[in-house]
């Protein structure tokens, strides 16, 4: 589904390489993990994907379904299936929660060819989805994440995922500023969306949100490479060890 | 000080190529007396202080600057929703035939152009007086012209809480017409009235509303300008406040080569509530102006002032809000934002907010920014593959929001939404 070959990327103000070759594949209805520790290039490879400016490319693909995601505009990554569910997500004053979601859910659905949801079939759905997560009505009226603790930002970036229906997700620090009880409820959002052939990756520091979304894949990323991959024990490893063992070892 | 030759030479050719219209003998001494205020004061120069970021040019020469027709078909009526009493001027002129009977509870409506030729009238004692004492301490010789030489406009004196509101519909015509509108409101005490004005009054136009508004009155103002891209246009609404009394205003300004509109409010009764707010979306040769003075002149009056501009393609926006708080107005709120969304380099936005304060007492706060749209927003929003130009639409509209904020009313404040959204889709093509 997802496959990254050779990936070489520069931050375009400072020409500084970050990504030195990344390789990957997720495969359909998998859940891959990528751990590694600060400036190793997980949230750059992230943003890359989604198509943020302030990247350069200088080597390497990235397709979704065979389809090359680096020649796409964010909107039409987007429209294609790929979702990031934002480490910060960001504030809009000034844009209702719901407007948001049914301009983004109608977009997406405008581009795919498909006809707009109505007023009332969106309003079902997103009461339907947004009672799991536990976001009440006053939050989808408030201004887009304006006011939102932390918790509520990210159970945020859960429902327009739910809504979205994306192909593949990719989950960047997700669990940053969540307290136990909050990243609960996080990754049960999560893992009702697991399945159906829907591919995830799961970007974090730490192994404790994978004992909620337990992945098939982990990867170690270091120095902007993927060092090392195996299965949810390589996770529990570096719990115990950190990042300094397994970066000696590679090395 | 005599005036300069280039200005009593401009005021002068302005002078002869208008024929004041027939009055009877109150409105004769008002425009007779207007027209030597203007003399003396002469017409605005783009040198002058007050007209440092507009060119007054097209506003005083004495050939109007002729405006293509636009057409406004493909959108709905203009406050349509809205059960209202409509009064129709085409090219500056009432027309009868498009206008409901101007009768009203409450409220009697008179046309200047029949009452000003009468004798004796109750607008005798209001008429140019607003107008005269607006012009200190900044001279504003565009309403003194209008004073002299205003063709028509409306006479309205409001003694309860009017049933609905007044739409007063300008339609312009003629590609070459030039014409000045002078409206009068009179709110007796504990009067209410809401007043919708929309659409452009002519090629060229000069408009000013004089109001009074007495103790315990409210008077609500809604004025779309727009989407007639050629008028130019030299607006003034002077307003004088009673104790308790409430005036909010707010004005959509959309597309417009050269739009200035001033507002000159004095408070002047204990507990008075002044609010003035305005939303403009510009584009390319687009030049729009809010020049705003607001007096203190009593205690615990409260004045806000929010206007909000979005620009692109070369467009000007541009701001001077004074708040002037007189010796004795003690425990004043004043409140002054203006802000600019530029969504390009070639935009530019020009403000000058000032405050003068004289009493030791008050609270005064005001703030002006000018920013590009937020880049983090923007992916944010097409990182749920929401287009690029519909993302921009969206901010803008965010943006613009808080000022449409002020408008009270609910329907009328979903109508202006509504309205901006269907410009940016149309735009968005």
């Amino acid at each position: 589904m997802l496959e990254i070959k050779n990936l070489h990327v520069d931050l375009e103000e400072e020409d500084k390489a970050i990504l030195k070759g990344v390789d990957l594949c997720v495969e359909a209805g998998k859940v891959h993990a990528i751990m590694g520790p600060n400036g190793s290039g997980k949230s750059t490879l992230s943003y890359v994907l989604s198509g943020k400016d302030g990247y350069e490319v200088t080597a390497g693909t990235a397709t979704l379904d065979g389809v090359d995601l680096l020649e796409m505009e964010p909107e039409e990554r987007a429209a294609a299936g790929l979702f990031l569910a934002f480490q910060y997500p960001v504030e809009i004053p000034g844009v209702g929660n719901m407007t948001f979601l049914r301009t983004a859910v109608n977009a997406q659905r405008k581009a795919r060819g498909q006809e707009e949801m109505s007023a009332t079939d969106f309003l079902k759905l997103i009461r339907e989805k947004a009672k799991d997560l536990k976001i009440d009505a006053d939050m989808l009226k408030r201004p887009v994440n304006v006011g939102f603790s932390g918790g509520e930002k990210k159970r945020n970036e859960i429902l327009q995922m739910a809504m979205l229906e994306p192909k593949m997700c990719i989950l960047d620090e997700t669990d940053s500023g969540l307290d136990v009880d909050a990243m609960k409820l996080v990754a049960d959002g999560v893992n009702a969306l697991r399945g159906q052939g829907r591919g995830f990756l799961v970007i974090t520091h730490y192994q404790r949100l994978l004992d909620h979304i337990v992945p098939d894949v982990v990867h170690i990323m270091s120095d902007g490479r993927i060092i090392k991959s195996g299965g949810p024990e390589l996770a529990l490893e570096v719990e115990q060890n950190g990042y300094a063992d397994i970066i000696a070892e590679v090395a | 000080m005599a005036l300069p030759d280039v200005k009593q030479n401009a005021t002068q050719a302005r002078l002869a190529a208008m024929e004041m219209p027939q009055s009877g003998v109150w409105a004769k001494a008002a425009r007779e007396d207007a027209v030597s205020r203007l003399i003396s004061m002469g017409l605005p120069h783009r040198r002058d202080e007050y007209w440092k970021f507009t060119r007054p040019d097209t506003l005083v020469q004495p050939e109007g600057p002729q405006a293509a027709l636009y057409d406004t078909s493909d959108e709905p009526e203009m406050f349509g929703a809205v059960d209202r009493l409509k009064i129709v001027f085409v090219d500056g002129v009432f027309d009868a035939e498009q206008s409901d009977d101007l009768a009203l509870e409450g409220v009697t409506i008179d046309r200047l152009s029949e009452a000003g030729r009468a004798d004796i009238h109750w607008a005798k004692d209001l008429y140019g007086l607003l107008e005269q004492r607006g012009q200190t301490p900044v001279a504003r010789p565009l309403a003194t012209l209008n004073t002299a030489m205003a063709g028509d406009g409306l006479l309205i004196h409001v003694t309860g809480k009017a049933p609905k509101p007044l739409h007063l519909i300008y339609q312009h015509r003629a590609t070459t017409s030039d014409a000045m509108l002078h409206h009068v409101i009179k709110l007796e005490k504990d009067a209410e009235l809401t007043l919708l004005e929309s659409g452009p009054v002519a090629a060229r136009f000069n408009t000013v509303l004089e109001t009074e508004i007495a103790d315990g009155a409210t008077l609500h103002h809604v004025r779309k300008q727009g989407r007639h891209h050629e008028c130019h246009v030299a607006t003034h609404v002077f307003a004088r406040l009673g104790e308790e009394s409430s005036f909010k205003s707010f004005t959509l300004t959309a597309n417009g080569v050269m739009t200035r509109n001033e507002m000159v409010i004095e408070l002047t009764g204990d507990d008075a509530i002044a609010h003035v707010a305005g939303a403009a979306m510009g584009d390319g040769d687009f030049h729009q102006d809010d020049t705003v003075f607001i007096t203190h002149d009593a205690e615990r009056c409260e004045s806000r002032q929010v206007f909000k501009k979005v620009l692109r393609n070369g467009a000007t926006g541009v701001f001077q809000g004074k708040i002037l708080v007189e010796p004795g107005a003690q425990k004043t709120d004043g409140y002054q934002i203006s802000q600019a969304l530029l969504l390009d380099g070639d935009s530019q936005f020009l403000a000058k907010p000032e405050l003068e304060i004289y009493a030791d007492d008050v609270a005064c706060s005001h703030g002006s920014t000018s920013g590009a749209i937020d880049e983090d927003a923007l992916f944010y929003l097409r990182a749920r593959g929401v287009p690029h130009g519909l993302a921009t639409d969206l901010l803008t509209i965010a943006f613009l929001a808080e000022a449409v904020d002020e408008v009270e009313d609910e329907i009328l404040r979903a109508d202006i939404l509504d309205r901006l959204e269907g410009w940016l889709a149309r735009r968005r093509g």
